[in-house]
């Protein structure tokens, strides 16, 4: 359902995705474990249609997402790591939002955005702006209009960041129940081992941009000699910590912050 | 056409719920009416070109439809920052329509601007010349708005950051107000100053409104409206065009 031959994503003299490749097979679960900056979120973006790749081929469901946009935008629905709510309208009117762009029959529109919401525990604040949302709030709408639609593909980039383990378990559990009834493909990405050991049919770890080894959680283990799934990632990627470079939408959301606290 | 609504629907949802932006994108042009209206009117006057809150009204109507589209198209900056136009930009919609929706949405704001400017111009004592024309004034401020969120829209696909959002604002938007005519004839410039303000897509605008509100155009209206659809063609492409190549 995805397929990725000699990825390669650079900005100026810094390559962020090295020469990567992989296969994702139709109805699998395929977890994408990396430290921070390992190009994690680069890679989603170039599959995503957000980012052209400096080279390499990209397949989804059999299309070119860097010639064939809009048809591999067909394909897919995704959770983004950071925010991508309107602030300044209803949780309810970003739910209808994303029903129309994503053609959501009008019929079931309105069943759906209910039923999800009230999944979520969002119902009762439907008519509330977003911008008076707490973090954990927003993540959870953010879910919630993530599985409006029934996608081939969803991309899941980091969506339990921020989240109690009440919604975490709600969102797993609604990940396997579409992957189980539905045949949907998911791509995702996390820093917690345990949901990817969970979830994944298939894992790959990358590092400094590059896939270091590939496998399901079992073979990782015994690739590595470790017990858990977390203890064969740190010996795959080492016990440094890695920093990203803060960029200039980073920058500006300080600024926005800074604004939105004087109001 | 769904999501053109849609998007087009949140511009005006965002408009109309951010009273405090209403009321300050007026003052400026309020500020110009009344001061330079009322304070330049007695010179203007003795210089025999009669009123000049008659002369100046199109002009700052112009302005304000000017700055509300492109502010609305650099709004794209914010959608940046909180990560919405993302959300638009991976949905299964033609980039195109997605920057169309956005753009009407920016352009019919911007005319709502400019009616409440004009009706404070009709109480200040602003006086139109033949009201039979008197509609066709929305038809031109529609044109300047479509223009100037095409060119916002194109700005702001390019800007990333707030000192980007100066740049254009001292060095294109500024000087498209003022170069235009707004606040000055266009008889008996200059010639350097003729010839760039002829190069301003906005002096077509002024001279359209003035045309129909105070019956005093320049270039005749015909090919106001001829240059200003023209424009209005280019900016919408260059505006689709530099929004399909957005890489976030």
């Amino acid at each position: 359902m995805i397929q990725v031959q000699n990825l390669v994503k650079k900005f100026g003299d810094f390559t962020a995705v090295k020469d990567i490749s992989f296969t994702v097979e139709a109805g699998e679960i395929f977890a994408f474990l990396g430290p921070n900056g390992a190009g994690k979120t680069t890679t989603i973006k170039m599959l995503t249609t957000l980012l052209n790749p400096t080279s390499g081929k990209i397949e989804l469901d059999g299309l070119d997402p860097t010639v064939q946009k809009n048809e591999a935008r067909k394909t897919f629905g995704i959770v983004f790591q950071d925010p991508s709510l309107d602030g300044e309208q209803t949780a309810y009117e970003n739910m209808e939002l994303h029903a129309v762009l994503y053609k959501v029959p009008r019929k079931v529109r309105a069943e759906r955005i209910e039923q999800l919401l009230k999944l979520f525990e969002l119902w009762e604040r439907r008519d509330d702006y977003v911008k008076t949302f707490s973090g954990g709030m927003k993540r959870r709408l953010e879910i919630a209009r993530g599985f409006l639609h029934t996608p081939k593909i969803l991309f899941l980039d980091e969506p339990t960041l921020g989240l109690d383990p009440q919604t975490r378990n709600q969102l797993w559990t609604h990940v396997k129940h579409l992957n189980e009834t539905q045949k949907t493909t998911v791509f995702l990405t996390t820093h917690y081992m345990d949901e990817a050991d969970r979830v994944a049919h298939r894992i790959a770890i990358i590092d400094h941009g590059g896939i270091v080894a590939q496998g399901t959680s079992q073979q990782l283990k015994q690739q590595t000699n470790s017990e858990s799934l977390e203890q064969a990632f740190l010996a795959l990627t080492g016990s440094s910590i890695r920093d990203e470079s803060a960029t200039s939408a980073d920058q500006l959301r300080q600024v926005a912050k800074m604004w939105s606290q004087r109001r | 056409m769904s999501a053109i609504y849609i998007l087009w629907l949140r511009e005006l949802k965002r408009y109309v719920r951010s009273r405090a932006q209403i009321v300050a994108s007026l003052g400026q042009p309020l500020l110009y009416l009344l001061v330079l209206g009322f304070g330049l009117g007695p010179v203007f006057q003795k210089a025999g070109n009669g009123s000049y809150l008659q002369f100046v009204a199109p002009g700052v109507i112009s302005m304000t439809i000017l700055f509300s589209a492109i502010f609305s198209g650099i709004a794209m900056l914010w959608d940046r920052q909180f990560g919405f136009l993302k959300e638009t930009l991976v949905a299964p919609v033609p980039r195109i329509e997605v920057m169309i929706g956005r753009t009407l949405g920016g352009a019919t704001v911007a005319v709502i601007q400019g009616t409440l400017i004009l009706a404070v111009c009709l109480v200040a004592g602003f006086r139109p010349a033949r009201l039979s024309l008197f509609p066709l004034a929305f038809l031109f401020m529609g044109l300047i708005a479509i223009v100037f969120a095409a060119l916002g829209t194109a700005f702001g696909s390019i800007v990333q950051d707030m000192q980007g959002f100066q740049l254009i604002m001292n060095f294109m938007v500024l000087p498209i107000f003022f170069l235009s005519g707004a606040l000055f004839p266009l008889s008996n410039l200059p010639k350097p100053l003729a010839i760039i303000t002829r190069l301003d897509p906005l002096t077509y605008g002024v001279d359209a409104l003035r045309g129909v509100l105070i019956n005093a155009s320049h270039f005749g209206l015909a090919l106001d409206v001829s240059l200003l659809c023209a424009i209005a063609v280019a900016f919408l492409s260059l505006g689709g065009y530099l929004f399909s190549r957005i890489q976030l």
